[in-house]
Parts: structure tokens; sequence; C-alpha cells
């Protein structure tokens, strides 16, 4: 008898759950996930300060619609972001997950938006593959090939022949790695070392040191963006840069963020990005100051991402008048162009990934301020670890 | 190949003035302070502080990181470690791990969670050349602070009144009260000593290995694996560890940098199933 009472009361609470998504949702909710704890807290404080400003600038309603943004931290951790992802879907119902600060969060998440088809728009993982683990997957990030793929061009063009590559042992370490290198052989040029620092190195030594003894035209530098400085400082400190080795590389290296406080090590620097605080346009100059008002910090590539995101979820919500159903949302998405701070950009509809300009970028002062000095422009770069598998 | 043997060198003494502190912390006072990095990492932004903001030149910074860590260290010591001295060691870990949190969020909260980098001057930067060997300036500076410092540890130890002191207290603080040595004040300024020079290693080492609030995370198993390798009975164990260990890391990751991570890992279980007290350490009576 009591077992009966209990089924059925069971039975009713679980109805009224499954009728609820049905009631009108009032509001818009985006689960934005993002590290704002451990190593990788400046990717999540950018994000979070450039949506902040979205929605300032923005309002809060579209199509009717109020948009509500709820902030976890995942530090990063992968168990963390699904957990997390897994709590926004289901208690909290939201119609996206957003953020992602590293690609295994990204890739933790997938399963989770396919099976809820909820959009998961990243806005900093920067692995190829991500976009290929569900189809609710966009991204306003970039790709790692992508720029690695333009300074291989730009580094034969101006006779860089012998390189060394200097990568962090992780996946978006062994994607710049694995592009910059085809795309370099390709061309008639040779990599004669391939270094992998681990992930939690404290020491650069050992791995310049070998750098150094294969005496290259240029390093080919992927490391975390928090660990650029430290690099950079053992590389002029082994006397590097003046044995003629020229540091190239996807922008990771002189991550704005951190760029002002590198010192004078960095200076030429040359690296490939899509995005540099220092970018020529009227768009760009407007957003970097309305971000510095509002933060005291300069925004760096994370940040336009999350910006980014935030314009696509803004879009396709006007372009569906407010339906969030997660199909009809990606579908709204695909194709869609539009000028951010770092230049026109799109999204493939074929891959969901973003098709953007390339920037070759040189470390330079300017008013007393490193910045990356933008001087030659790739357009409408697509992301070349899809078109590989063509 | 000797620029790899002295930045070996380089490393390990860097590794020795980072867990020295440990060493005196945990290896004489036998307890375990696993919020060592916190130290290291509060000398570290102390300098920092003091070489960013205030303009004071790098070399002066190193004494006063030091000091400061040290006072912190000291009055940490009267109002929170003293309670935990005669608990198990368990509840040590717990209580001191508890703090390196506690200084993670802080530190996050106050200079913010990126990448510091300290300003060094400018003849600390570079190489010289010496027969052929390139020689970083920065890490012959920190050779020079090691050999100093495990100079004065070893003599103020093993042959000052003080060290004797502190080693009877330590031995059987009972017997050591009777004979009139005041421990708590021993044990207080040793404390303070050890805090400090977990500062003063951070603030050396924040050039090398850069300087963020989960510093204390990040190094706590290099600092441990100083002090269980070297034994923890006196000051040349670690000494000796942080210089084999030293060597083998940044020698491993030029020659196998397929390993190269591990290799501390190695040496550490070679040396345990050979010595499982430490390279140089007397049996525990206990």
């Amino acid at each position: 008898m009591l077992r009966r009472q209990f089924l059925l009361s069971a039975a009713v609470v679980a109805s009224a759950f499954a009728a609820y998504p049905a009631a009108a949702q009032e509001t818009v909710k985006i689960g934005l996930i993002l590290p704002m704890t451990g190593q990788q807290a400046s990717t999540g404080k950018q994000i979070d300060a450039a949506v902040k400003l979205y929605q300032a600038q923005h309002g809060t309603t579209v199509a009717g619609k109020k948009v509500e943004v709820i902030l976890k931290d995942d530090g990063a951790v992968p168990d963390n972001t699904k957990r997390i992802a897994q709590e926004l879907i289901v208690n909290d119902k939201v119609n996206f997950i957003a953020g992602f600060g590293v690609t295994p969060a990204a890739l933790a998440a997938a399963p989770l938006a396919t099976q809820a088809k909820v959009p998961e728009v990243v806005m900093a993982a920067g692995t190829s593959i991500i976009t290929e683990r569900s189809p609710y997957i966009v991204r306003t990030s970039f790709t790692l090939p992508q720029s690695s793929v333009i300074i291989a061009d730009w580094a034969l063009k101006n006779n860089i022949k012998k390189v060394v590559t200097l990568v962090s042992d992780y996946a978006p370490g062994a994607d710049a790695e694995k592009s910059f290198a085809e795309r370099i052989k390709a061309g008639g040029g040779e990599i004669v070392a391939a270094i992998r620092v681990p992930l939690a190195n404290p020491d650069f030594a050992p791995f310049l040191q070998r750098a150094a003894d294969a005496k290259p035209d240029a390093l080919f530098v992927f490391v975390p963006s928090g660990q650029g400085g430290t690099f950079m400082k053992q590389f002029v400190e082994r006397g590097l840069d003046k044995a003629g080795i020229k540091v190239i590389g996807p922008g990771d290296v002189t991550d704005d963020d951190l760029l002002p406080n590198m010192g004078d090590a960095v200076v030429g620097t040359v690296t490939a990005h899509m995005y540099s605080a220092s970018h020529p346009s009227q768009m760009n100059k407007d957003y970097v100051a309305a971000f510095e008002k509002a933060n005291n910090f300069r925004p760096n590539f994370m940040s336009v991402g999350g910006y980014d995101g935030m314009h696509l979820i803004y879009e396709a919500l006007k372009k569906t008048n407010g339906d969030t159903d997660g199909d009809k949302l990606i579908n709204a998405m695909k194709g869609m162009k539009w000028e951010s701070p770092r230049g026109p950009i799109s999204i493939d509809p074929e891959t969901r990934d973003i098709v953007q300009n390339i920037y070759i970028r040189k470390v330079e002062k300017v008013n007393g301020q490193l910045y990356n000095q933008e001087f030659a422009t790739f357009d409408a770069v697509k992301d070349p670890g899809k078109a590989d598998k063509k | 190949m000797l620029t790899i043997l002295f930045d070996g060198i380089a490393y390990g003494m860097l590794l020795f003035v980072v867990a020295c502190g440990l060493a005196v912390t945990l290896g004489l006072m036998n307890f375990v302070n696993l919020a060592h990095g916190a130290f290291a990492m509060a000398g570290g932004y102390i300098t920092v502080i003091l070489v960013n903001w205030l303009g004071l030149p790098f070399l002066a910074s190193l004494p006063l990181a030091f000091l400061f860590t040290a006072a912190i260290g000291l009055v940490l010591e009267r109002t929170l470690y003293v309670h935990v001295y005669t608990r198990t060691p368990l509840e040590q870990v717990l209580f001191t791990i508890g703090l390196v949190f506690m200084s993670v969020a802080a530190v996050d909260y106050v200079m913010g969670s990126q990448q510091q980098f300290v300003s060094i001057p400018s003849y600390l930067q570079g190489q010289i050349n010496l027969f052929g060997v390139g020689i970083g300036r920065y890490r012959l500076l920190i050779i020079a602070v090691c050999g100093l410092l495990t100079i004065a540890l070893q003599f103020s130890l093993s042959k000052t009144r003080f060290g004797s002191r502190l080693r009877a207290a330590v031995d059987d603080a009972r017997v050591a009260r009777g004979l009139g040595i005041n421990v708590n004040a021993v044990f207080a300024v040793t404390f303070a000593v050890g805090t400090g020079l977990a500062g003063l290693g951070g603030a050396l080492g924040a050039e090398i290995l850069g300087l963020d609030p989960i510093f204390p995370l990040k190094f706590m198993i290099y600092f441990l694996i100083v002090v269980t390798v070297g034994g923890t009975s006196s000051i040349t164990g670690p000494f000796i560890a942080s210089l084999v260990l030293g060597i083998g890391d940044v020698a491993g990751k030029y020659y196998v940098p397929q390993f190269g991570a591990f290799i501390i890992y190695i040496i550490m279980i070679v040396v345990l199933i050979w010595r499982p007290q430490g390279l140089f350490s007397r049996a525990v009576a206990k």
C-alpha cells in the first residue's frame, strides 16, 4: 500500500517535471562554464568580463525574452565541467552552454550538448577536433592550426627554413606542432628538432639548450598563455636572441593579458593570431576603451571569443524570434557573418567553426607599452585541421 | 654538455633554496608543514611588490623577502602552529594543507590570478661565456646564495649554542625545559627562520619557476621530494639530494626528453628503495 502511494506520488512529481519545459519560458538562460580559479583563471576572467560588457552594451532582452547568464567555475577540470554542464541543463534548464577554457572541458560537455540538444558555444578552447564531437557545438574563438599554418607560410616567405618546434605536451600543442610542421615541410623547409615540454614544467632550460644546439633560423613556440612570459625570459637569458634565432608561433606566447609585464625581452617576436588589442579598426578601439574602463586590464584574444560568442547567441535568438529549440538555434548560427573587434568573421556552415582573418604581428613598444602590431593579413582563414581530412 | 651540467646544478640549488626551509621545519622540528610553498609564494609576491611597485633594487629585496616572510611565519607560529605541534601528523597535514588553500584564494583575490614577473636588473640577465660554457648570470647568483646558505645553516646547527638547544628541544622537549631551555622561543625562532628561507627561495625562484597563486600546490611535490630523498636529520642531506635531482632532471629532459618529466620520480624511487630513510639519515628510534 505504502509502496503504491510512493510510486503514485513519484509519478506525479515526474510528470510535473516533464510538463515544466512546455510552459513558456520567459527567460533565456546561458550556462557560462569558465575556469575562474586555477591556472587558466585569466581565460575565465577575460571571457566573463567580455560577456558582462556585451550585456551592458546590448541590453539583457532579446526578441522579447530576458537573457540570463549563469556563471559557473570549473577550474578547467573536465570532470567538473561535465558535472556542472549536467546540473545546468537538468536543474537550471539552460538553453545554451558556453565558455570552456580548455579543450578537455569543451570535449567533456560535448555528449551532453548532443543528448540534450543544447547549443554549446565554445569561446576559448582551440583544438581542431572540438566541433566534430557534437552537431550542437559552435566555436567563436579560434583553432590552433589556423594560426600555425599561417605562421608557417609567413616563415617560408621570409626565408626561414630551418625550424625547431617547441610545444607544450598536450592536445593543442600537438595540434600546433603537427599543422606547422606539415606546412613548413610542404614548402621546402625543415624541422631540425621537435621538442615537447611537459605541461607542468618549471624550467625551460634543458629544452632551450636543445633548441640552441640545433642552430635553427627560428624557434616555433606554443605554450599555454600563462607560461609565455617565463619562456621568453629564459629565451633571452640563454642568449638565443643574440644567436639570431627568431621566435615565431601562434599568438599565445605574447598574450595581450600578460604582454605589458613581460619586459623588453619579447620585442620583435613575430606571431600569427586572430586578435590583437591594437587591431587598428574603430570598432576595436571602442571595444578596448570600453573594456579597459570597465575592468582596468587589457582585453586579449580570449575576451573577443567571449564577446563574439554572446553576439552569436543574441543574433541567433533574433533569427528564431526567441525560439529556444536547439536545432533551430544551430541552423540560425550556421553561416552567420558579422564584424567583430578582431575584424570580419563568420561561422562555417559545414563545420560550425569560425572563419576569420589571421594577422601577422610583431611585438613593438607603442607609447611605452608593449603591443602586438599587425603588419600582414591573411583573409578568411578556415580551420586547416578539417580541410586536411577531406 | 657543461652548460647542461651548470643548468642542472643551478636548478638543483634553486630546489635547495626553496626546500631547505622545509628541511628545517619538517626535518628538525618534526612538523609536517605542507604550507611551506605558501611561504615561498609570499616571498615571491613580496619581492614583486618591493621591486616592481616600490622600485627597490632586486638584491636589496632578497633579505627583505626573508625578513617579511619570517615575520609572517613568526606570527602564524605563535597564533596557529603552536596548537598543532603535539598533534598527530595527519592533523598537521590537514591543518597546513588548509592554510595552503586559504593562501591560494587570498593571493588570487588580492594580486589577481595572472603570472607575475619580477623585473630583475640588467646585470643579472643574459649569459657570460666561461671557457666556451654558457653560464646564466642569474643562475650563478642562485648558486652563490645557495652556497652561503648551506654553510651558514650547517654551521649554526652543528656548532652554535642555539643549534644544540634546538636539537635538545626537538629530541625531548620536557627534559630541555627542565634544563632551562626556553623551548617555545627556540621553536618560534626556528620556525621563523624556516619560513624566512622559504620566502627567500620564493623570491629567488620566481624568475625561473614563475609566480602565480597556485605556486604552493604546483611545487609542493618538489619540496617534498627533496626532503624525502635527502633525509631529514641534516642540511647536507637535502643539499646533496637537490643537486642529484636538479642535475638528473635537467640532463634527463635534455637527453631523453620523451621521459623528461619522470626522471625526478625515478631518482626518488631508486633512492628510497636503496635508503628508505633518505640519503643521509639516522634511523628513527621511536
